[in-house]
């Protein structure tokens, strides 16, 4: 199966994710593309408690491009995380995910971000990365809850 | 305010829950209910979460009381407990523990943080046994 869900989230591995989106999507492994966390052990151990029996995996973008297309045609349900849009950018680099969606899940208040949904705040630095990822073919959406409506990017920027 | 010198508590949840749970102490033991600080997790980034945590228990001798280990709240408490001293983690947090710590929060941390996951897991009964 293909990765299920891509969704940015600064929380990462939690009940949203996990029980919200999980208990629909039913996946076999969480992907986390992360460069700092694929580099500390102790953080990685904290986000397996969240992920209960399922296989976490933890990677850093240049590793996550090389790995994607394996992902995307393995036989396991994946749900692929990213706790910026930076990330999702430098993932998406070279057309890696032409005609894929992208799910805005949860990026809180901080320096440089203004609130875009109650639960996404962006700066506008995101803003034009996500204006160029969905120019490059993205589709992007913003839903913190499989039951929440469903925000197309162009209303997320105001547009 | 309660006299009693011990370790503080810190409730963090999710919405309105830590607010609710630390009300519902008070009703039932009152001023003792001042050891527990209510947390929520609204709006809170999982760093601004961990730095709250921080302020909140300072350099005190303080055990976090989350609802879900798998949460941004029990994520943060066990990052802020990973990086201070004197700060233990109960995750799963319930009403039968937080009124036990309460009354009891004078005794040594590492005695009574079994003694509150007892209190919590007996806490939970079906009456009468399900067939």
């Amino acid at each position: 199966m293909p990765i299920v869900l891509l969704r940015v989230d600064e929380r990462l591995i939690h009940g949203q994710v996990v029980l919200g989106w999980g208990s629909q999507l039913r996946p076999d492994r969480y992907l986390v593309v992360d460069d700092l966390l694929a580099a500390s052990d102790w953080e990685q151990e904290l986000y397996r408690l969240g992920a209960g029996e399922s296989e976490v995996v933890f990677a850093g973008v240049a590793e996550a491009r090389e790995h994607l297309q394996e992902w995307r045609d393995s036989a396991s349900r994946s749900i692929l995380l990213t706790r910026d849009v930076a990330t999702v950018r430098a993932l998406a680099g070279g057309g890696l995910l032409r005609g894929v969606s992208v799910n805005l899940g949860g990026l809180h208040h901080g320096p440089g971000r203004r609130e875009a949904l109650s639960y996404l705040h962006l700066s506008d630095e995101d803003r034009a990365s996500l204006a160029a990822l969905e120019a490059d073919g993205v589709q992007i959406f913003a839903q913190d809850l499989p039951d929440a409506h469903k925000v197309p990017l162009r209303s997320v920027l105001g547009g | 305010m309660s006299d009693v010198v011990g370790t503080r508590g810190i409730v963090v949840a999710h919405g309105s829950m830590a607010e609710g749970l630390v009300d519902a102490v008070r009703r039932i033991a009152g001023g003792a209910a001042d050891a527990l600080s209510p947390l929520s997790n609204e709006g809170l980034s999982p760093l601004d979460l961990k730095d709250a945590l921080d302020r909140l228990a300072g350099d005190e001798p303080t055990i976090v009381f989350a609802d879900l280990m798998s949460g941004s709240c029990g994520m943060a408490a066990l990052v802020s407990a990973r990086d201070s001293s004197g700060r233990a983690v109960v995750c799963g947090v319930n009403l039968p523990i937080l009124l036990d710590f309460v009354f009891h929060r004078d005794m040594p941390v590492d005695e009574l943080v079994p003694r509150l996951l007892g209190k919590g897991r007996d806490g939970i009964r079906t009456l009468p046994t399900p067939c």
